[in-house]
């Protein structure tokens, strides 16, 4: 298979390969439009339980449109989106939000006037604050610079809190699927590895199943079980982190050389 | 400084009508950026049914406590009210979400005129008055020249009313999760939808919120004044919205803090300068405040870290 020149790693992934499971979260040939300017041009991606998939691309190559596009907003105007064996194509944004998906999205949007408290509450909605305490506990054991900073408010913080305020709000909800998007975005290569390192202690201690977006790839790929490379709207390549850090092409594009 | 107390004590009373208003105008402003031009009209019209069901409760059936029949009154004000300000946002401006900025603007202007209109055709252009209803006073002290300030039963059944009722909104918008998706909803709705929040729902409750508010003002002004007509929503509603603007709007201590101001500077103006004035002073005030601090006393500045 080849798109617009470019090979595709016609790898298909280890766990399909496994094969017992469908995929806990399958896009099919989605199609997104902002007004007529189309923005995602028939993706296909799956994430599987478990897993840490990475969604690699330079600017404006269409990642945050899919991320929101599995959230409903924007609406894919063709296309499937199926989550744990259910067809989320059309279902209200908060239905999505309330069937433990959750994200973090880009540009973090933490509510600037509510406390670290009540951001968290705020992540905390869709269980309706059962066991808000020990989620509590649990995320500022994740990231204990919220702990000090919980009565502050979001707005006043520093980027890199803000982001962990953001993955920590996600993370409110209990969720299966964690979609993360660029969380090293602007932020201090110490922060960055430390938020890299949550995402993994979450996957391989609790099990959960990351969707991670983004621009640095190098890091993103190390982590990640399979990678996507994005490029206007197509999934261009797909493949497992090594292999994709390893290809030449990928490389030249995203890893300049592959020093980070 | 007799007159100076007196004054102080009306103004606080018509200040506080006008901040429940004006919290009307500032939540829907802040939660979907739309300034509710028939607001004021929610207010008349709640103003018209805490007099029907005053009437009916004291002439129909008899009931002669009238702590009870304001509490009565003032229920259904409320729930009839806040029923309308749930209807009017599914019917007139729900549709109108997405479409250009200024439709549901249009949209509630049409509203003001229908709700002003239908209140004419059906009860009538006169001023409607009540039979009076509280009229005791309390004289607090007599100064030396004989003028007595007082402080009539209908001021003080107003302040507490007010008083209370701000403190149980302020509890439900701080502490409760519907008044935390409701200030999510305000801060970022696409967000507040991504973490499980029905932001149709929630902008619903605000119209229903503020609604209930201007009718808490609709039974103290009837209660206040004893007559109400139909063009009695126009002036008061852009008052509170003057008011909404002058405290910052978006901002809900702003709105109760404006409409104080408006209320007082209103009242002194009456009091020592002209009566014909007070509208001038109340929105030179306004204008003044606006180019010195654009944003409003207690409103924030638009630029936010990100």
């Amino acid at each position: 298979m080849s798109v617009g020149g470019i090979n595709v790693l016609v790898d298909e992934t280890r766990a399909i390969q496994d094969g017992k499971r469908a995929p806990l979260l399958s896009v099919r040939g989605v199609k997104t439009y902002y007004g007529n300017i189309i923005a995602l041009k028939g993706v296909d991606l799956d994430v599987h339980e478990g897993e840490i998939v990475t969604l690699i691309g330079a600017n404006g190559a269409g990642k945050s449109t899919l991320m929101m596009t599995i959230f409903g907003s924007p609406r894919a105007r063709e296309g499937r989106i199926t989550y744990a064996g259910q067809d989320i194509t059309r279902v209200p944004t908060h239905h999505i939000a309330r069937m433990s998906i959750a994200q973090s999205p880009e540009g973090r949007r933490i509510f600037p006037r509510m406390t670290v408290y009540e951001n968290l509450q705020m992540g905390a909605s869709v269980n309706g604050g059962t066991h808000f305490k020990e989620d509590l506990d649990r995320v500022c054991d994740l990231f204990p610079r919220l702990r000090e900073r919980l009565y502050q408010r979001g707005g006043t913080m520093s980027g890199g809190e803000q982001q962990m305020l953001a993955i920590a709000r996600a993370l409110m909800s209990r969720p299966r699927l964690l979609m993360l998007d660029e969380p090293s975005l602007g932020l201090a290569p110490l922060i960055v590895k430390q938020i890299f390192s949550v995402v993994k202690e979450l996957n391989e201690r609790d099990g959960m199943t990351v969707f991670l977006v983004e621009q640095n790839a190098y890091h993103a790929l190390k982590l990640a079980h399979r990678g996507y490379v994005m490029v206007t709207g197509t999934i261009t390549m797909t493949g497992t982190g090594r292999e994709l850090l390893e290809n030449p092409q990928v490389q030249a594009a995203y890893l300049e050389g592959g020093r980070h | 400084m007799e007159v100076f107390v007196q004054q102080l004590i009306n103004g606080l009373t018509l200040g506080s009508i006008y901040g429940l208003i004006a919290i009307g105008y500032t939540m829907v402003f802040g939660i979907i950026g739309m300034v509710n031009f028939a607001h004021g009209d929610v207010f008349m019209l709640s103003a018209f049914i805490a007099l029907i069901v005053f009437l009916v409760l004291t002439t129909w059936l008899g009931v002669t406590s009238i702590a009870l029949a304001l509490l009565v009154v003032l229920i259904c004000a409320m729930a009839l009210t806040s029923l309308w300000g749930w209807a009017t946002e599914r019917i007139a401006y729900r549709p109108l979400r997405g479409s250009f900025r200024l439709a549901p603007l249009i949209s509630a202007i049409g509203v003001s005129i229908f709700l002003a209109n239908f209140v004419q055709v059906t009860q009538g252009a006169r001023n409607k008055p009540t039979p009076p209803m509280v009229r005791e006073v309390i004289v607090l002290w007599e100064g030396a020249n004989g003028y007595a300030v007082a402080l009539s039963y209908k001021q003080i059944i107003i302040m507490a009313t007010t008083a209370v009722l701000l403190g149980i909104f302020w509890y439900l918008v701080q502490r409760t999760s519907l008044g935390r998706a409701q200030r999510a909803c305000e801060q970022d709705r696409k967000m507040a939808a991504l973490l499980g929040i029905d932001v149709d729902r929630t902008i619903s409750l605000t119209f229903v919120i503020g609604a209930a508010l201007a009718a808490v003002a609709g039974t103290m002004y009837l209660l206040y004044y004893g007559v109400v007509s139909f063009a009695d929503g126009f002036v008061p509603g852009v008052k509170a919205f003057t008011a909404a603007v002058l405290g910052g709007i978006g901002s809900l201590p702003g709105a109760v803090l404006g409409g104080l101001i408006i209320g007082l500077i209103e009242t002194f103006w009456s009091a020592y300068f002209s009566i014909e004035y007070k509208d001038v002073a109340a929105f030179s005030i306004l204008a003044i405040v606006l180019i010195f601090m654009p944003s409003g006393l207690l409103g924030r500045p638009e630029v936010e870290k990100v």
